[in-house]
């Protein structure tokens, strides 16, 4: 699903990403963990597209094709969704026409036919559902007044409507209250867990992983992968430590 | 006819002058309007789709009215809007207009509102969206009387500008004769934001896309308070967008 070698990358001329290979394979969940400024974030922008964030080196394919030769909305139509860390306010925007608007665009970008108005809405209820959220909050502007565990929970149920094949999420855990934990958790599972799927968690802390269970879990320290193992290395590293693990 | 204004009267600094001449002989004279006491007044207006469009309007709100004005400023060439508002006991007056074109377009706004009388209140928002080497402008007077008092208004202006041709020029002014009155006024001049940009690449908009529907949404707001059929503005000021964006 997703290759990823010797990937070097900088932000304003300095070097984050120095040389990280990895490889998630189709139907599976790996973690990646590591201490702040490891470079775990540069790693989702940089997969994402975000301008600003260069590509000196290395390569990632997606699905067969080149990664770094699509613009961030190509990427998109191709099945790759990015959950932000700090979700995006648009005053002015409802969180219907915004999702429907992208959901077409990538329909549109993959030949599908487009979603009406209700069709749409059917599917943005369900998705909602799923996740514990108030549909209401689908009609306000994008996530303007949400509280922190409120933003985390409507990138899943996003994520939900786009359905992708494959899904970094960027500390998607950070700011959430145990139920909302538990209930993105959940989310994670029913929408990605599935043979054709993969799902890249990035995470400062294990806890996510009491919920989603990864397959393998890697250490990402100066901006390359210096250890991965199995679900257990999560609880080593809670245990022990990055300083430890990662030397 | 008076003689054809030059851009050193301040109310046509922005102007784009010779525009103004090809249709100056033709001008009538501003449109007068009196709304009586107690009764309200909702108009919208729309581009008429000619190059050069000004529209002059001259408003008297007796006690207790109110008037909602909300317009759409996007001719091709040359579009301004006068509006010279007088507001007598406790009347109440809302405006909301966009400025929206790209090209080299001039669009203008020039309104004075004149609080004669005491608890009158004036709301005036205008957005305005700037593509190519268009010029956008908001001149707008509010007059408090003497024994105006518990006049309360308010000037929010902001401007977007999508080209390094473009520009905006904002002016709010207060001329205060009263005491214990609140006039608010505000001016702000930006680009699109690079992280809204980017959210919304990553939700599969392509930049065209993604920039008109943040440019909908600056928008959008104005027409929020328009009571029943809106005749068609949102729907224009989203064509009109669209055209700026490319």
């Amino acid at each position: 699903m997703l290759t990823i070698e010797n990937l070097h990358a900088t932000v304003g001329g300095k070097p984050i990403l120095n040389g990280l290979t990895l490889t998630v394979p189709t139907g599976e969940v790996h973690a990646i963990m590591g201490p702040n400024g490891a470079g775990k974030s540069t790693l989702a922008y940089v997969l994402g597209g975000r301008p600003g964030y260069e590509v000196t080196d290395g390569s990632a394919t997606f699905d067969g094709v080149d990664l770094f030769a699509l613009e961030p909305h190509e990427r998109a139509a191709a099945g790759l969704f990015l959950g932000f860390q700090y979700p995006v306010e648009i005053p002015g925007v409802s969180y219907l026409q915004f999702l429907r608007e992208s959901l077409n665009a990538q329909r549109r970008g993959r030949g599908e036919a487009e979603l009406s108005g209700a069709e749409f809405i059917k599917l943005a209820r369900a998705q909602a559902a799923t996740l514990g959220m108030d549909a209401e909050m689908l009609k306000r502007p994008v996530n303007v007044g949400f509280s922190g565990g409120e933003k985390k929970r409507a990138e899943m149920v996003q994520m939900g409507i786009m359905a992708p094949k494959l899904a970094i999420l960027d500390e998607t855990d950070s700011g959430l209250d145990i139920d909302a934990l538990k209930a993105v958790g959940a989310g994670i599972n029913s929408i990605m867990r599935s043979p054709d799927k993969s799902v890249l968690l990035i995470t400062h802390y294990q806890r996510l992983l009491d919920y989603v269970r990864p397959d393998r879990v890697h250490v990402l320290s100066g901006g390359r992968i210096v250890r991965s193992g199995g679900a257990e290395l999560a609880q080593e590293l809670e245990r022990e430590g990055y300083a430890e693990v990662a030397a | 006819m008076t003689v054809l204004p030059t851009r050193r009267d301040e109310a046509f600094r922005y102007a784009d002058i010779d525009a103004l001449a090809s249709v100056w002989s033709d001008l009538s004279p501003p449109q007068t309007i009196e709304i009586a006491a107690q009764q309200s007044l909702q108009q919208i207006w729309l581009p008429s789709g000619e190059d050069v469009q000004v529209r002059r309007v001259d408003l008297t709100l007796q006690a207790g009215a109110s008037a909602r004005i909300f317009a759409l400023n996007a001719a091709a060439r040359y579009g301004r809007i006068e509006l010279d508002v007088t507001l007598h006991d406790a009347a109440d007056f809302t405006f909301d207009a966009a400025n929206i074109g790209g090209g080299s377009a001039t669009l203008e706004i020039v309104t004075t509102v004149r609080h004669v009388e005491p608890s009158a209140t004036s709301r005036q928002t205008v957005r305005s969206v700037l593509g190519g080497k268009a010029t956008g402008s908001y001149l707008g007077k509010v007059a408090v009387s003497r024994g105006a008092e518990g006049t309360d208004s308010e000037q929010s202006v902001k401007a977007m500008l999508l080209d390094r041709g473009a520009t905006a020029n904002a002016k709010p002014e207060l001329e205060i004769y009263a005491d214990d009155v609140k006039c608010a006024h505000g001016a702000t001049v930006g680009e699109l934001d690079r992280n809204q940009l980017f959210y919304a690449a990553a939700r599969g908009l392509d930049p065209a896309s993604a920039r008109a529907l943040l440019l909908e949404g600056f928008v959008g707001g104005l027409w929020d308070g328009i009571l029943g059929d809106d005749q068609g503005i949102a729907d224009a000021a989203r064509a009109a967008l669209k055209a700026v964006v490319r």
